[in-house]
């Protein structure tokens, strides 16, 4: 139980801090990957609603300190350029998260071997 | 959206001096976990009994030619259904959220946070230890409410790491409805003591399962002529209770390390209230009986026993006490059920009580409403509304009363 140590590490506090709790854990959906994947996609949808809000503390400082005017980020009007850049970035945002769709497309465009066809070829004599 | 939808923040939570501080994003996901629990019930949790009445009802009456009879039944077959299957699994993984944020939150500051509470139990009567109280199997079997480290692990020597983020993470759950010190169970027996029963002054009282003192600290101050002790098998729940306690300027109330199933230590009939707030359903039916007999022992003649708790399965349809059960088998609350389905009425006679001392009473959390609302009676979170049944019994009340009309 008690371990008796002065300081955790940084790593260690991050272990601790998700780790499972005594008493096994149950499943409810058709797999346990499927459900694993929920719940990243939650974690992700919670760290989303924490960077909006950190946007939104943002603005209100900038407003309170007198940098912009209220409602003005709302009314802001990119550049061409900027538009043309946030264009290319957000087409490569999107290959980013939907790669493993990519990936399959590709695959069911070309006829890629298994790996067991592929050693069974190399360790032959 | 009006604002009176509005929920409060994590934020307005009163800061006591061993509170866990929270900066900005930390209390973005504190309020993003609290509102995820709130869209879970009351827009999520509804479809699970139209799933029941729409799917799942139809298909147990095609198979077995009648209605379901029991609470195990109904869950054996929602298991199967893809709408419960998809809540449960968001549901248990907001639970793991939270004990997730309020760990990281308070392992970030845990040397500053054991610091304080160092050095407020240092040579202090108020805090009582004892290194041969042991971890009961009730507690210790799996970590109750998924929190890891249950409420008794230490990391290192001294740590308070799982009190201090039940602290926080209370008010993830309940959506704040326990109030600014999540203290809304304590707080609701100290208004129906005072509206209810205010001549009652009791000398001594007993609290027991305390935690991190949260529903003791009401007594202690409603009553600050009275001695409140409170009792845990759990030190860094205690410790951390102590300097909570302390730094909030209660000093009325002993936190002493004890299993409730021994209170050999303390005097027939030296107390005059004795209470336990959601309590009972982490028994076990070995130390149930053994923990009421000690009540029973250590309350003096007149004096007022009282239990917060959910209200039992009794009178419920299948369905009711199935969804009510949910904790049971998913939120690791092994004896949940068991302990609802229990005739306490029984349990207690059983235990030496006279069942005709006995009443039920509806106890409201009690809160600030300016800040954090009225709780509400629909669309409840079951198992989690700060809507408590409370079981009390005056001791010896009945024998009295027979007694005077004789």
């Amino acid at each position: 139980m008690s371990e008796h140590k002065e300081q955790l590490s940084d790593a260690e506090k991050a272990n601790l801090a998700g780790t499972k709790a005594k008493g096994q854990r149950p499943y409810f959906l058709v797999d346990k990957q499927t459900e694993q994947a929920l719940s990243v996609a939650m974690t992700l949808a919670m760290e989303l609603s924490v960077t909006k809000e950190r946007l939104a503390s943002l603005e209100c400082m900038l407003v309170d300190k007198g940098v912009i005017a209220k409602g003005e980020l709302d009314q802001y009007q990119p550049s061409k350029e900027e538009v043309a850049k946030r264009s290319l970035e957000t087409q490569a945002y999107l290959a980013r998260v939907l790669r493993i769709v990519q990936q399959d497309k590709e695959e069911l465009e070309c006829d890629d071997p298994d790996m067991q066809t592929v050693q069974d070829q190399l360790t032959k004599w | 959206m009006s604002n009176s939808n509005a929920l409060p923040s994590w934020d307005v939570l009163s800061k006591h001096d061993v509170f866990p501080v929270a900066d900005h994003d930390e209390v973005a996901r504190l309020n993003f976990l609290t509102h995820l629990n709130v869209h879970l019930s009351s827009q999520i949790l509804p479809g699970v009994k139209t799933a029941f009445d729409k799917q799942v009802m139809p298909e147990i009456i095609a198979q077995t030619g009648k209605a379901p009879e029991s609470r195990h039944e109904v869950r054996k077959h929602m298991l199967k259904n893809g709408y419960f299957q998809m809540w449960s699994a968001l549901r248990r993984n907001t639970m793991e959220m939270r004990h997730q944020a309020a760990r990281a939150q308070v392992l970030g500051q845990i040397d500053d946070i054991v610091e304080k509470v160092n050095k407020a139990c240092e040579n202090d009567a108020n805090i009582q230890l004892d290194s041969r109280v042991s971890i009961p199997p009730n507690v210790g079997s799996v970590d109750i409410h998924c929190q890891p480290g249950c409420y008794y692990a230490e990391y290192f020597e001294n740590d308070v790491t799982v009190a201090a983020s039940y602290d926080v993470g209370l008010f993830v759950t309940t959506a704040g409805l326990l109030g600014a010190l999540s203290d809304g169970g304590g707080q609701g027996i100290a208004n129906w003591l005072k509206t209810q029963h205010p001549d009652f002054s009791p000398k001594r009282i007993l609290d027991i399962g305390c935690t991190v003192g949260h529903n003791a600290l009401p007594l202690a101050e409603h009553f600050p002529d009275a001695q409140v002790i409170a009792i845990d098998v759990a030190r860094p729940s205690l410790r951390y209770a102590h300097a909570r306690a302390k730094s909030l300027g209660v000093n009325n109330i002993q936190f002493v390390q004890a299993n409730a199933e021994d209170l050999s230590q303390f005097d027939d009939g030296s107390f005059d209230l004795i209470t336990t707030s959601m309590f009972l359903h982490e028994l076990s039916h070995q130390a149930l009986p053994k923990i009421l007999k000690n009540i029973n022992r250590l309350l003096a003649d007149g004096g007022l026993n009282l239990h917060l708790e959910q209200p039992q399965y009794t009178g419920m349809d299948v369905y009711q006490q199935f969804i009510r059960d949910w904790d049971t088998y998913f939120n690791n609350e092994p004896y949940w059920g068991p302990m609802h389905e229990l005739d306490l009425k029984q349990v207690f006679t059983d235990c030496g009580f006279d069942p005709n001392d006995m009443f039920d009473v509806g106890v409201i959390s009690k809160v600030d409403e300016k800040i954090f609302g009225k709780p509400k009676t629909d669309g409840e979170d079951y198992g989690r509304s700060p809507i408590w049944n409370a079981l009390g019994l005056w001791k010896g009340q009945h024998a009295k009363l027979s007694e005077n009309a004789a």
